[in-house]
């Protein structure tokens, strides 16, 4: 046998290689493609963005984000004629289609919210989750599988189903429309995944590390600060994203039970359709600035993510 | 330094009872060793003098002090573990820092010892490694690191030596031996190594069930143990033992030969053992317990020869000038003041004039 027909038995063939290449590949592609569309069309002028066949190769124009973040009103052109020369590159930007800005959107407005409530319930899940985890997985705990099943039971029928109920909740005890009320909402629903992942990856942390501590002369809330969590780390990264995932998107719970004062983006971008005919790009730009943050936060705890989601497989 | 004293230290795990009603007294800056199969007790007998299990009933006392049910950090005793334990997420200089830093030293003094103890285990140029990427061994050194910088009261390891490869093994073991020596604090030693425990303690209670057969000095048990258990988990190759039946205060019968053994100073049961180590076993061609010759191993010098008698099948060991060859009958000599009677029924050993003479080697 000749060295190059020589094949080793663990590592794949070459065409084993190619055929998996090709399928990520394409499997990439159909992922990317309504995401490349939504950004690209987030830098066309509105007239591009409807353009039969649709343009690849375009001159951009931030008309889109301007759009997203303001409120604008036509003018007459005798009026138009009237104002001193336009102060900013988005005034003139806004002047060219014969408007003017009448002041900011509640865009921002809305972003902010996402952040406050996103982030803010998927701390306290993961927060909330650590400890519980840790708790369940170390401690003699009564009816512990009792109570294990009971929080996974939570999961077992989508949450939009107790919508009625939690709206008629929310209503009495004032909770509606407030950045309080969606983020324990957030977080309730995301505590089951939370304290379920957690327990995994801590029942994986040998104890042997927390006793170590313990007769080092550490108490066990320290040992669990100085020993237990920098282990968790890559857990509590994973389930992080997938509390903000979830708490990001979410959009049912949003829209009923949010409006002026506390509502998210999901609910407010389909919104910008209505004002002043079709307006996609500026749809887009708020799409792709939505898209920004959860995509920051993935990257940086990238990492551990790929780690935390093979957990159990993979351990040094 | 101090003494640690165990009385009637009894743990149950639901109905399973894993220690048993167990005494013992480990002295200041003794070498103890606990040994005895696994699933015997030994690592939760460890873990309630540390403190990190509480006993369903008993008493530790760590230096006349009452601990029995005091948290592990305020004991003052170190713990190794089975797999060293050592955090991932710190270096080597970390690691053994960490026991220094809960007792809020000054940084200075911090350094100070961390580098004394790693001269003293010859790790200093491992210090600001990751301990990922260690050597069995270096771990090993790592967790004693970390454990002798603290000063403790007393060292507790459980089977410390258990991961490492066999070669390795010895040479840990003359090292904390030697380490032992220096520093002098009291050991409780957890192993189900006999050749371990022999190389290395003081003392050595052997342990099964949950319960402590005997704790004597290595010597002693080897030359008397008290129960079949104890006489056949100790000593390699093993002690033989062949059936046998009383013929007066001074022999039994083995098979259809008379053995004399050590004066017996009880009234012996009528399903008798006989206890023998394979170098008090001699081949003789006129002596009346014949047998015919299973196996020969060369090792070195010398050699282990099986001989299977009707009693039983027996070792022994001598030198390699003696040529016996498979199949060969030959005659079976048993040190007439060395040989041990147990009682078939309970295995325990019969009180003989052996007993008497103990500590007297
Ligand atoms: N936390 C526990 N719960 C229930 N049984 C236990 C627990 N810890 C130990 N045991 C049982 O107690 C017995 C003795 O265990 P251990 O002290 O670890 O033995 P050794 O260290 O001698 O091998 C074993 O049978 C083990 O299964
Ligand atoms: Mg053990």
């Amino acid at each position: 046998m000749s060295p190059d027909t020589a094949r080793s038995v663990v590592e794949p063939g070459a065409t084993a290689k190619l055929l998996a290449a090709v399928l990520v590949a394409a499997y990439a592609l159909v992922a990317l493609i309504p995401i490349v569309w939504i950004v690209l069309t987030s830098f066309k002028t509105p007239s591009a963005a409807i353009a039969y066949p649709p343009s690849v190769l375009f001159s951009p124009s931030l008309e889109g984000y301007v759009n997203v973040f303001t409120q604008r009103t036509r003018q007459t052109p005798e009026y138009m004629a009237s104002l001193p020369p336009p102060e900013t590159w988005y005034d003139a930007l806004v002047r060219s289609r014969n408007m003017v800005i009448a002041g900011p959107s509640r865009f921002a407005e809305r972003y902010w919210n996402s952040i406050i409530i996103g982030f803010g319930s998927t701390f306290l899940a993961v927060f909330l989750g650590t400890l519980a985890a840790y708790a369940f997985s170390r401690f003699r705990v009564p009816l512990k599988d009792d109570l294990l099943f009971f929080i996974l039971s939570t999961r077992m029928m989508p949450p939009i189903a107790v919508a009625i109920p939690i709206f008629l909740m929310y209503r009495t005890l004032g909770l509606s429309d407030t950045h309080l009320g969606m983020i324990l909402l957030y977080t309730a629903v995301n505590l089951s995944l939370s304290v379920w992942l957690l327990k995994g990856f801590m029942d994986e942390i040998p104890r042997e590390y927390e006793e170590a501590a313990l007769v080092d002369g550490y108490s066990r809330f320290q040992a669990f600060l100085k020993v237990v969590l920098p282990q968790a780390v890559t857990g509590i990264a994973a389930t992080a994203i997938f509390c903000l995932i979830f708490a990001w998107n979410e959009y049912a719970f949003a829209l009923l039970l949010t409006s002026g004062n506390a509502q998210t983006a999901p609910p407010f971008i389909p919104t910008i359709i209505g004002e002043g005919g079709l307006d996609w790009p500026a749809v887009a730009a708020g799409t792709t600035m939505f898209l920004v943050p959860i995509l920051v936060f993935t990257v940086l705890l990238r990492r551990h993510l790929l780690r935390g989601i093979t957990f159990g497989a993979v351990r040094k | 330094m101090a003494e640690i004293r165990i009385a009637h230290l009894h743990k149950r795990f639901g109905e399973f009872v894993a220690v048993r009603d167990t005494t013992l007294t480990v002295a200041d800056g003794e070498f103890f060793v606990l040994l005895g199969p696994s699933g015997c007790g030994k690592t939760t007998t460890l873990r309630m003098i540390a403190g990190l299990e509480l006993p369903t009933s008993g008493e530790i006392r760590l230096a006349g002090e009452d601990v029995t049910f005091r948290r592990a950090r305020d004991r003052d005793i170190a713990f190794v573990f089975q797999l060293f334990a050592l955090y991932p997420h710190m270096n080597v200089r970390r690691n053994i820092a960490f026991p220094l830093l809960a007792q809020g030293l000054p940084r200075a003094e911090v350094r100070a010892r961390v580098v004394e103890a790693a001269r003293l285990l010859r790790i200093e140029h491992l210090l600001d490694r990751p301990v990922g990427g260690l050597s069995g061994g270096d771990r090993q050194r790592v967790a004693l690191g970390r454990a002798i910088v603290r000063r403790p009261a007393a060292f507790l390891m459980d089977e410390p030596l258990g991961a490492l490869d066999a070669e390795f093994r010895a040479l840990m073991c003359e090292e904390l031996r030697l380490l032992h020596q220096r520093i002098g604090a009291t050991t409780v030693y957890v192993t189900h190594d006999q050749l371990e425990a022999m190389a290395m303690a003081d003392r050595i209670a052997v342990m099964d069930k949950g319960v402590v057969l005997q704790c004597d000095r290595p010597a002693e048990i080897y030359h008397r143990p008290r129960s079949i258990f104890v006489a056949d988990f100790i000593g390699s190759p093993a002690m033989s033992f062949l059936d046998a039946r009383p013929a007066g205060p001074t022999a039994a019968r083995v098979g259809e030969a008379t053995v004399a053994v050590p004066r017996l100073q009880e009234e012996p049961p009528p399903e008798l053992v006989l206890g023998i180590r394979p170098e008090h076993l001699r081949l003789a061609d006129s002596a009346p317990l014949r047998g015919v010759v299973a196996g020969v191993e060369y090792m070195g010098a010398r050699q282990v020869v099986t001989v299977d008698t009707a009693a039983g099948r027996a070792r022994l060991r001598c030198g390699n000038e003696v040529k016996v060859g498979f199949g060969e009958r030959v005659g079976l000599l048993p040190d007439p003041t060395r040989a041990i009677l147990f009682d078939r029924a309970s295995g325990r050993a019969l009180r003989s004039e052996l007993f008497a003479a103990a500590g007297h080697g």
